[in-house]
């Protein structure tokens, strides 16, 4: 994996909570046993018209928004199934990392991301960040009249939102993940250094299996 | 202080703590498909690793299984994928229920079937409905295929420990109503995103009433809340399952005995403490049918289709989008949407229960005009016991089709789904958009709610049919 860098992108603000995965990446796309090429298929069924030609007011399709690199959604983003796929196909659309608000519902706090998908993120070295939910509403808004341009720093746990004056917002993130992203880890090699504590493990380990 | 019944399953597979913070934690069943393994095995390979633990891990293709003619795979992709699922088996040493056997089925079905479920084991697949298993005091959870090939390579995951969440359900269920419904209920009060982070433990009376079909529906959709898992502590309904005929890997004699007095020991202990309790009162509980696009967007049968800006939890432009995608107006009698397709099938509902459930309304009876209606079994076995209780002639006198097993409808993944604008009565566990269908309509529903919608054409509340 490659490690993460800090850098500075185009913010593309897609207005929706609770984007499924089945969203990102539809079921027919599924069908390959390659980890590459999904890119192109990315939330399909928002960016195509029926007939095929793009349609002009989804946000990905906005011409100004070539070549963001950071993907701005609502609360609860990523839920779902557990494809791998709806990952590769947001990184290999050219995001480089995903902002999301976490929610207050009643008395707890509602998480940005789906468990599942946030942790494929940190597999493939797409980084989640969890901001304020009015920290993110200060980004929808400046994208209503500019192109938002952020600085994605990891190693700080930061995001700056560009603008007349800038504004930093600070993010927190599992010490494991920053750590995985930041050095670009392969998690089996990490876990094989172990692997006489795994054997060691498995001389007392009961798996029942008749 | 006590353990819950996941602090016990956790300590008992915690190998080690990095100093990174994650917890290398050993997982004992990996069940493997044919949609998100072959990156995986392709990673094993690439990197010159093996399977490090074969015997632990089980294969079975369900995804794209076509569900009418299961040997002919027109589509060449999916018929690539279940082969490549076949040659990894074979290169690797791994088990494979073939669709050629009568162990084949939905993988969730089959754990259970076969005996691999047992309790207080973790297990791990590359679905997110792997949860299902937690009616047996399981935790079990669905990962990536990254996380795939860690367990192919490893035996184990890095993870970080969720935090328990008590769910209790008090009094009794009232008649019609069933484990969907609860579950549902209990989406629609947290939302799609309300048990992130947590490990659910479903408790109470009505829970302990339920059968182990019923529990394994609950535990199924505890990923709809965005838990990542849910658990029902072992009882004795719970080991007298595993001890059924033919349960081919679960313990026997002497071996099943220790186990149990092992299995025993798991429930959670009285002075433990929750990070999160919910008490719901189950004899309050409707039936349940979801009107939205998101598990959550659930009301009961008797209520309307609610307007936008009228829910906690749901923005009014959510709602709107909703309705939209949805065709539905605000206001309208759920009792008045008229469907054109049901689904009665999946790792939700496809199992020999459901379809003793569904078979029950659809006796006598017959499906409404122009209602297409899919009868799915989870499994093969559960296909060969419906047969043998004369259940497939019920369906098929009332107008259903038959099929063979597969997931099937649920995700559409294979010839089975909805065109742009069909609306179906469905007993599996997702209503997202385009999830049955591109611009296909889902409302989720029980098995009996389904039969009903089937032979009336619309919802009806099941409770007051005779």
């Amino acid at each position: 994996m490659e490690p993460f860098k800090t850098f500075r992108g185009i913010a593309a603000p897609l207005d929706r909570a609770n984007v499924d995965t089945d969203q990102i990446i539809a079921k027919q796309f599924l069908k390959s046993i390659k980890r590459t090429g999904f890119g192109e298929s990315l939330f399909n069924d928002w960016r195509f018209l029926p007939d095929g030609k793009p349609d002009a007011s989804f946000v990905l399709n906005d011409p100004k928004l070539k070549g963001a690199s950071i993907l701005v959604a609502r609360n609860n983003f990523g839920c779902g199934s557990s494809r791998e796929h709806a990952v590769w196909a947001v990184a290999q659309y050219g995001f480089k990392a995903v902002i999301a608000p976490s929610m207050v519902n009643g008395d707890s706090v509602v998480p940005a991301f789906a468990d599942i998908f946030r942790n494929n993120c940190s597999k493939n070295g797409l980084l989640t960040v969890e901001l304020k939910s009015e920290e993110v509403q200060q980004i929808f808004d400046a994208a209503k009249t500019a192109v938002v341009e952020l600085t994605m720093d990891l190693v700080n746990q930061k995001v700056v939102l560009h603008g007349a004056a800038d504004k930093t917002f600070s993010f927190q993130i599992d010490s494991a993940v920053k750590e995985r992203l930041v050095k670009g880890l392969d998690d089996i090699g990490t876990t094989l250094q172990e692997s006489a504590s795994i054997s060691a493990f498995e001389q007392k380990h009961e798996t029942y299996l008749g | 202080m006590g353990k819950t019944l996941f602090d016990k399953i956790w300590d008992r597979h915690l190998v080690k703590t990095l100093p990174s913070g994650d917890s290398i934690i050993y997982i004992d069943r990996h069940l493997v498909h044919e949609v998100t393994s072959a990156q995986a095995f392709e990673g094993l390979r690439l990197s010159g690793r093996k399977v490090r633990q074969p015997k632990l891990t089980f294969a079975t293709m369900d995804h794209n299984i076509p569900t009418d003619d299961r040997y002919n795979i027109k589509d060449p992709i999916a018929k690539e994928q279940v082969q490549t699922l076949r040659d990894n088996c074979k290169e690797f040493g791994v088990r494979l229920f073939d669709i050629t056997g009568d162990d084949q089925g939905v993988v969730h079905i089959i754990g259970p079937d076969l005996g691999i479920t047992l309790p207080g084991l973790t297990m791990v697949c590359g679905d997110s409905h792997t949860s299902t298993h937690g009616a047996f005091g399981t935790f079990a959870m669905g990962i990536g295929t990254s996380e795939v090939e860690h367990v192919l390579a490893t035996q184990t995951l890095l993870q970080n420990k969720p935090k328990n969440f008590r769910v209790e359900f008090k009094g009794k269920l009232g008649k019609g109503v069933t484990a969907k419904d609860m579950i549902l209920k209990f989406i629609g009060i947290v939302g799609t995103a309300g048990a992130t982070g947590y490990v659910l433990e479903y408790c109470g009376e009505a829970v302990r009433e339920l059968s182990m079909e019923g529990r394994m529906t609950m535990c199924n959709m505890s990923i709809e809340a965005g838990a990542r898992a849910g658990l029902i502590a072992p009882d004795q309904k719970t080991f007298d399952y595993i001890q059924a005929k033919d349960r081919q890997f679960a313990p026997k004699g002497a071996a099943f005995a220790k186990a149990v007095e092992d299995w025993k020991k798991l429930s959670t202990d009285a002075d433990a403490k929750y990070d999160r309790e919910l008490v719901i009162d189950a004899s309050e509980i409707a039936p349940q049918v979801t009107w939205g696009t998101s598990p959550g967007m659930v009301t009961e049968v008797t209520a309307k289709v609610p307007a936008p800006g009228s829910l906690p939890g749901y923005s009014a432009v959510d709602i709107q989008h909703a309705l939209t995608y949805m065709g539905l107006t605000a206001g309208t009698p759920m009792t008045e949407i008229k469907i054109n397709t049901v689904f009665i099938g999946s790792c939700t509902n496809g199992r020999i229960e459901d379809l003793r459930a569904a078979a029950e309304f659809l006796k006598g009876r017959k499906v409404a005009e122009g209602v297409k209606v899919l009868v799915v079994p989870g499994s093969q076995r559960v296909k060969h016991q419906a047969e043998s209780e004369g259940l497939d002639k019920i369906f098929k006198d009332a107008g259903c089709q038959w099929r063979e097993s597969g997931c099937s409808m649920c995700l559409a993944m294979n010839p089975d789904y909805l065109q742009p604008g069909e609306r179906c009565a469905s007993t599996s566990n997702r209503n997202f958009e385009g999830r049955q269908g591109k611009g296909g309509r889902t409302h989720l529903v029980g098995p009996a709610m389904a039969a009903a919608a089937a032979v009336a054409g619309h919802f009806v509340d099941i409770r007051s049919w005779k």
